[in-house]
């Protein structure tokens, strides 16, 4: 049984929560326990509020305009863009470029760098376990090529299997990995894999949409050439992303997509493209949201990205610990809390992880179950399917309780 | 003390499905899948005139899934094709005893009726065989 009244030493979960309207709700009569946060977390009122006050206020297009508003929302959106920038420690703002998401920044990356640089039988390299928006453009974009598509394998704890990893990369053209698991939790040592593909010549792409909500991110350190993130699951609005990329990088490639805004001068024959990062942000963009997005940023960095890291470390560390004293719950991935996200896949024997969501769902826990866009990894680890928790920095030692509450319930009903 | 969505008779039929299995020659095989949840069930039939002899599903999935196809099973088996053909979801979702699933658990439930009418339209084959979405049970 969990020690009752445990509290979290790095982050002050009950302050928080007062600052998320929707963990007031409640779902069929209990208590909101939201541990779907891999899939996309929830909303401070500090976002929301940017949000009202920017279309109550200073709604406007950007980059165009010479009256107020348009000063007002363009100076707001290229703050966030710094704010972006800081976030990551990358060294320049004109590296910072805003997408939809990061299923857009990959396929972006995806496109642009193999027109670029790979040629026929050239390969590029992923991973076992990526998401399938950091696998499918890849595999069709090598497909174009003419070129290899190799995917290394993943041990049993969900990390790399190395010698497999540098045979690989031999030749490689491009490599692109997750930093950070959404099915089996795994945190990688991104800045090791950078070093070993750049030894090898390749370019690096660093899908960060589970690294980046979780824990800090350094693209300086790291050396990645690209990194690719969205809002929505680190506090902020939906619809947004950031694609970074190197400068030097970013100036060889193509736009990704041609209009307005991208483009220095239009001339009947021929057409200059505008300075980074606007290059790369053809048409309106999504002026609310990213400027959302500068306020989820603010709100984290408050938090300290090490204090959530900390406490995620410590709930991990808690919950891995009672879902061993289940003899028929298996837990994928990691199984020491320091090596791993707290977004912690498992399966109960017998039972179909949707059967195991839908009977949590019924005591207020909302959890994620299926295979995670992630089929090739589902198939690696021989299931359909699994259910999935995972907690950010509201979640406390309460919602791991209701957790474990409902999976004694799950049993009951399916016993 | 079940669940509310865990009427007993999902869990009857999911812990002791009816018409699980497989058909010797049988004259349709079909199968299909969720692309959400990964559910899958394969329907096999025979036919005799007009009418569905014989019926056998395989699958693997959610109990709500898994149920609705043993369910279905039962509820077609020895009827005129026409019947089986035109069966509406609701009749079905009455038998499952959750006529009102939410719009993501409704795909699990409806799935095996897709699979059922890919298999009568496969036998009927010829041009106008083709589904329409709504006898589809539209349920993507
Ligand atoms: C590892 C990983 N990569 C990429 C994505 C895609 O992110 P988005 O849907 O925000 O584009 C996700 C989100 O589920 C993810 O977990």
């Amino acid at each position: 049984m969990l020690e009752t009244g445990l509290v979290s030493k790095a982050i002050d979960v009950e302050e928080i929560r007062k600052d998320f309207p929707i963990l007031k709700r409640k779902v069929h009569d209990k208590r909101l326990v939201y541990l779907d946060n891999a899939a996309t977390s929830q909303k401070p009122k500090q976002v929301i509020d940017t949000l009202i006050d920017y279309y109550s206020n200073y709604n406007s297009n950007i980059h165009r305009s010479v009256h107020q508003l348009a000063e007002e929302a363009t100076q707001a959106f290229e703050a966030a863009r710094e704010k972006t920038r800081a976030f990551i420690n990358a060294s320049k703002t004109d590296e910072v470029i805003f997408t939809q998401g990061t299923t857009e920044g990959l396929n972006f990356a995806a496109s642009s760098l193999v027109s670029k640089y790979v040629k026929k039988t050239d390969s590029i390299v992923v991973t076992e376990m990526e998401h399938h928006s950091n696998f499918v453009p890849w595999q069709q974009a090598a497909k174009r090529a003419g070129a290899y598509f190799e995917i290394v394998s993943v041990d049993d704890e969900g990390f790399l299997d190395f010698s497999d990893l540098d045979n690989k990369l031999k030749g490689a053209k491009i490599f692109a990995f997750s930093e950070s698991s959404n099915v089996l939790g795994s945190n990688l040592d991104a800045k090791e894999l950078t070093k070993r593909a750049h030894e090898n010549g390749a370019l690096v792409v660093v899908d960060g949409a589970q690294s980046a909500p979780h824990m800090p991110v350094d693209v300086q350190n790291m050396d990645c050439d690209m990194f690719a993130f969205s809002s929505h699951k680190m506090l902020g609005p939906t619809g947004v992303g950031c694609l970074y990329g190197k400068r030097d990088l970013l100036a060889s490639i193509p736009p990704f997509l041609y209009g307005g805004d991208m483009i220095k001068e239009v001339h009947r024959k021929e057409t200059n493209w505008n300075d980074l990062p606007w290059k790369f942000e053809a048409g309106t963009s999504n002026i609310a949201d990213v400027i959302g997005l500068g306020s989820a940023i603010d709100y984290l960095k408050r938090m300290g990205m090490s204090n959530i890291r900390r406490h995620e470390t410590e709930i991990c560390r808690a919950a891995l610990e009672e879902l061993a004293k289940f003899p028929d719950v298996e837990v994928y991935g990691p199984k020491v809390a320091e090596n791993r996200s707290a977004a912690i896949s498992f399966n109960v024997a017998k039972i179909h992880p949707h059967d195991v969501a839908s009977i949590l769902d019924e005591e207020g826990v909302a959890i994620r179950s299926g295979h995670h866009c992630a089929q090739v990894l589902m198939e690696r680890l021989g299931v359909s399917a699994t259910a999935r928790a995972s907690f950010y920095l509201y979640n406390g030692y309460d919602d791991l309780e209701a957790l474990i509450e409902g999976l004694k319930k799950v049993r009951q009903v399916f016993q | 003390m079940s669940a509310d969505i865990y009427k007993e008779i999902i869990l009857d039929y999911y812990k002791n499905p009816r018409n699980k299995g497989t058909l010797e020659s049988p004259d349709v095989s079909v199968r299909d899948s969720n692309p959400l949840c990964g559910d899958v069930i394969e329907m096999q039939m025979k036919f005799e005139g007009d009418k569905l002899r014989e019926i056998k599903f395989n699958g693997d999935g959610c109990a709500i899934s898994q149920a609705s196809a043993s369910i279905l099973t039962e509820m077609v088996s020895g009827k005129t094709i026409e019947e089986a053909r035109s069966l509406d979801k609701s009749a079905l979702l009455e038998n499952l005893g959750s006529p009102n699933l939410g719009p993501v658990r409704i795909k699990c439930a409806l799935l095996s009726l897709k699979v059922m009418k890919m298999g009568i339209y496969q036998h009927l084959g010829g041009s106008d065989a083709t589904p329409s979405p709504e006898d589809l049970a539209s349920s993507r």
